[in-house]
């Protein structure tokens, strides 16, 4: 392997491994926020000890998410010198206003919550929870204006062979982005309905096997109460309610998520109309959707895909909205493409050892088209799954059924996992560009760059491998971490996040929770740190 | 002279100050957990004057990072590629010291603490290492050719500079964390801080002292020197003030010391950002560095709304957590499953 193919499992790595945390953070943030704020609003002791469960995870996570976006940020310039001299005018400014309007709103503001709350009054620390949150919603904003920058140039001329900045308005509202961010938000909620439902139910079902919740003749649940602080009614609530919020959240988010794709899926056959059909495995033109095609996918030569189920028309509705518009297939792009942006990469020293190399302008078709059937069927199961849970829990409690429980718990997974074959069918579906040529626009459709390019000439191969070598194993210990915190965490229940309710006397009146839970009222001297550290 | 340019060649130095201010004494309060906290209260004490505030720190460098990208994108992609393996470095550092602050607590076993408060401290020491040693080098330049990429392999970038750079922002780090925690704290935390910082601090001044006088020495102008010596005059005052016990004193002068040498530093390099030490026909400047003057106006005006923001939410951060932190604060350690819990989840599964 060269520098660049290493550059580019390490990006891919990586950056995988960061949008693992990702959705996550955006998601139960947002979560965590609503529920603090019904809190707030009912001072219902159950959405405190929501909060405070649910707020502990998310910082867990949250960490893992600033550690890793650093790596992320810096290897533009260290693995992609090239690329980012000829993008820097346009793709760092979003960067920089990332850093510069959204990190430190983030960073502050959460800093603010977790330690503020004594310190703070009630409504100005869920304030600071909600400024915090809409800080990560900027930040996915900006960082995905400039990723759609790449996938759909747009607002820039080519001066002196370089793309300059010439209208911000366009950049900013690149419709590319516009319709990017929703499914982005829509697919971190996701992960998050899906994490809350998973985690509910295994509590559920642990009151159940235990033989603290019970169920009645007519199957309804008879809540009860271990002599185990933190297992009492109020625990019950908090389960059941977690677990339909997140069974909610889940299906409206993969209703967002089938929405918007659509949208962006329109665009795509204008702006990527390669990156579609090779979703597709699409060869032809024609009008149909291959649900199911065998043959050999990844071969990049089409002769040898067969199509075994095929609904009509399909395709075209995806593309066009109608049922009858012929979508070209990978054959005629190939030769269009060529045609348009040569056959083989420029005699330039840039390209290092690939100069004059013919170009390869279908993606590895295996990947975009599983990659976004993978998306779509892991969203998809995952509300089907929210939808039975939702009918399965409706007498207020879970069927004893281990295996149920597992099948739930693991489900968390799906939604990681359609995130991840999201990103990937994007960015490998864009090759072979690392900025893809923008089709559809008067004038500029010359800004476009190679991927082959874009890997920094300076740095060799050697230390880019050191680099992926250190990354992954430092993740990969981090992540076996990071799994079993959460997991004790999860196991351990309300207690785990409010060590306070295990000194205190449980009360059998629920609303006569002991104050000192209560942001704002602590006057002891020694409160001021109590939940730091 | 380009206006824009130079503006943003401000900025990014205000943007390195205020890191190398912020983020100094919590990279110095990291490396103190090792050098200076003598049980566990005390490294909680420590820990607890930075906890609200190390990641909005932090930021500092990412914006100064992403800034650079965007005013200059060749001074950024020059940089980081040249400095491959000691940003790798500092990576790493910056990941596992992140980690350790959120987890160190999560789990209540000696062993566990003791594992990540190694890696606060040496995370700390290496990012500042790091982080000085890539400032150094950017003001005394790299081997680049033509293109801005490094020539000589992976360890070419490597000169007397950055093990200087390395020593001049951990060392300032150091003396800057014990200030701050003779602000920040009470009892025998304070005043031992307060004692170490009047003992320390000709020595760990002296690496950026001498890399302040060094570049004057290469680009020095007249009133860079003038600079330089209202920064000695500064550490004098900031010495006198600890000595008397005025701690607040102390901490701004010290800060004014790091203003005044890094106005001393970045000033005299001025108008290249990046030297080429292998012709001078290589240097990046901030004429052939920086973004067209469309994006650096755009970003004018989203900086000068956004930065004093920032700046005022952070105070405000400072201005909560003003409390001083003492061993008396520090709730004992709770088992993180007390025993009640702990019997739930013996329950089985
Ligand atoms: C859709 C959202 C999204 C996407 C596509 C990315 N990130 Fe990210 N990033 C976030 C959403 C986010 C976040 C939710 O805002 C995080 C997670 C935890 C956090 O603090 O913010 C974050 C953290 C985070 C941080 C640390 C911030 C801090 O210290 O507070 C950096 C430097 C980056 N990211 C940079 C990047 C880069 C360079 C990316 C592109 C390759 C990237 N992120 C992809
Ligand atoms: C603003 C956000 C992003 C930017 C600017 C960006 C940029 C890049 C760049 C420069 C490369 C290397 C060149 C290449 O091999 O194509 C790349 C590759 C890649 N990125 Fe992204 N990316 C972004 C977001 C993401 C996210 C969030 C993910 C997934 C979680 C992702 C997944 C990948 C993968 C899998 C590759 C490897 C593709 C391949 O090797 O063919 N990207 N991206
Ligand atoms: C019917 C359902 C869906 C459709 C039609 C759909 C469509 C699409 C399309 C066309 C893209 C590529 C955009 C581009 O390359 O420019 C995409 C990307 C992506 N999808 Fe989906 N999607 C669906 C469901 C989901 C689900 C359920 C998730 C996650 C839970 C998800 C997460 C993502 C992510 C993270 C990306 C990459 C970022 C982006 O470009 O927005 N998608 N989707």
């Amino acid at each position: 392997m060269d520098a660049l193919e290493i550059a580019r499992w390490q990006f891919g790595i990586t950056t995988v491994y960061h949008f693992m945390m990702v959705p996550l953070t955006i998601g139960l943030g947002l979560v965590v926020a609503v529920i603090q704020t019904v809190w707030h609003r009912t001072g219902k002791p159950e959405y405190l000890r929501m909060t405070k469960f649910w707020g502990k995870l998310f910082l867990i996570n949250f960490i893992m998410g600033v550690a890793t976006g650093i790596v992320q940020e810096f290897q533009f310039g260290m693995a992609w010198s090239e690329y980012s001299r000829f993008v820097g005018d346009v793709f760092g400014a979003p960067l920089a206003l990332e850093a510069l309007l959204a990190f430190f709103i983030e960073s502050t503001f959460l800093g603010l919550w977790i330690f503020g709350w004594k310190q703070l009054k009630p409504a100005v620390h869920l304030a600071c929870l909600w400024i915090a949150v809409v800080g990560s919603l900027f930040s996915a904003y900006f960082i995905i204006v400039a990723n759609s920058w790449m996938q759909h140039p747009v607002g820039v001329e080519m001066v002196n062979g370089r793309p300059v900045m010439t209208d911000a308005w366009a950049v900013f509202t690149n419709n590319t982005a516009l319709v990017a961010v929703p499914h982005t938000l829509f697919g971190a909620l996701a992960v998050a309905g899906g994490f809350l439902l998973g985690i509910a139910w295994y509590h559920l079902w642990r009151r159940r096997r235990d033989g603290v919740d019970t169920v009645g003749a007519d199957g309804k649940v008879i809540a009860g109460e271990a002599d185990i602080p933190g297992r009492d009614r109020t625990d019950h609530k908090v389960w059941i309610r977690s677990l339909r919020i997140g069974a909610v959240v889940a299906m409206i988010s993969f209703a967002g998520t089938a929405m918007t794709g659509d949208m962006q899926g329109k665009l795509m056959f204008q702006q990527q109309p390669m990156k579609m059909a090779a979703a597709e495995a699409a060869c032809h033109d024609g009008t149909g959707f291959s649900v199911l095609s065998i043959g050999n996918v990844g071969s990049r030569n089409c002769d040898d895909v067969v199509a075994v189920i095929e609904v009509p028309g399909i395709l075209s509705f995806l593309a066009k909205g109608d049922f009858s518009t012929e979508v070209k297939g990978v054959n005629s792009l190939q030769a269009q493409y060529k045609a348009d942006y040569g056959t083989n990469l420029p005699d330039n020293p840039i390209y290092g050892d690939r100069a004059g190399q013919e170009i390869q302008y279908v993606p590895v078709m295996e990947v975009t088209y599983w990659g976004f059937r993978m998306m779509i069927g892991f969203g998809g199961l995952a509300a089907l799954a929210a939808l039975i849970a939702l009918w399965l829990t409706r007498k207020g409690t879970v069927p004893e059924s281990r295996w149920l429980m597992r099948l739930a718990v693991f489900g968390i997974l799906a939604p990681f996992g359609a995130n991840a074959a999201g990103w990937i069918f994007t960015e490998m579906g864009r090759q072979p560009f690392v900025v893809a040529p923008n089709p559809d626009m008067n004038g500029i459709d010359q800004v476009f760059m190679f991927t082959a390019a874009a890997v920094s000439p300076g740095v060799s191969a050697g230390e880019i491998l050191t680099s992926l070598l250190v990354l992954t194993s430092v993740y990969a210990v981090l992540l076996v971490v990071e799994v079993k915190l959460l997991v004790r965490y999860i196991r351990g229940g309300v207690v785990s996040a409010m060590p306070e309710l295990a000194h205190l006397p449980v009360d059998e009146n629920e609303d006569a929770t002991p104050n000192l839970d209560e942001p704002g009222t602590g006057k002891q001297a020694d409160d001021v740190l109590a939940f730091a550290y | 002279m380009e206006l824009l340019p130079t503006i943003w060649f401000i900025v990014i130095a205000v943007l390195w100050t205020g890191y190398l201010f912020l983020e100094g004494f919590d990279l110095g309060v990291g490396m103190l957990m090792k050098l200076f906290a003598r049980d566990n209260t005390e490294r909680r004490v420590l820990l607890n004057t930075i906890g609200p505030v190390w990641d909005g720190n932090e930021v500092w460098l990412i914006t100064a990072g992403a800034a650079t990208f965007a005013a200059f994108p060749l001074w950024y992609a020059s940089l980081f590629s040249s400095l491959y393996l000691p940003l790798l470095m500092v990576l790493v550092a910056l990941i596992f010291r992140a980690v350790a602050f959120e987890y160190r607590g999560k789990v209540d076993s000696e062993s566990w603490r003791a594992r990540w408060d190694w890696a606060i401290a040496l995370g700390s020491f290496f990012t500042a290492f790091g982080v000085g040693a890539a400032l150094a080098l950017t003001t005394t330049g790299l081997p680049l050719n033509s293109n801005g990429d490094r020539e000589g392999g992976p360890f070419a970038w490597f000169s007397g500079y950055a093990v200087l750079g390395g020593l001049a922002v951990a060392g300032f780090s150091l003396l800057h964390a014990l200030a701050f925690l003779a602000l920040k704290t009470d009892g025998d935390v304070r005043h031992r801080a307060r004692r170490w910082f009047v003992r320390l601090l000709p020595v760990l001044l002296l690496p950026i002292a001498a890399w302040a006088l060094a570049i004057q020495f290469l680009d020095g102008k007249p009133w860079t020197w003038a600079a330089v010596l209202l920064a000695v005059a500064a550490a004098a005052a900031a010495w006198v003030f600890a000595r008397k016990g005025s701690e607040g004193r102390a901490f701004v002068a010290l800060g004014a010391f790091l203003v005044l040498g890094s106005a001393a530093i970045f000033g005299a390099v001025f108008p290249v950002v990046l030297p080429s030490t292998l012709s001078p026909e290589f240097d990046l400047t901030i004429s052939n560095a920086s973004s067209s003057d469309y994006t650096l106006g755009l970003m004018s005006i989203v900086a000068a709304v956004g930065l004093p923001l920032v700046i005022a939410y952070q105070a405000w951060t400072y201005w909560v957590f003003r409390r001083r932190v003492s061993a008396a604060h520090i709730p004992e350690a709770h088992s993180f499953l007390p025993a009640v819990a702990a019997k739930a989840l013996t329950l089985k599964g």
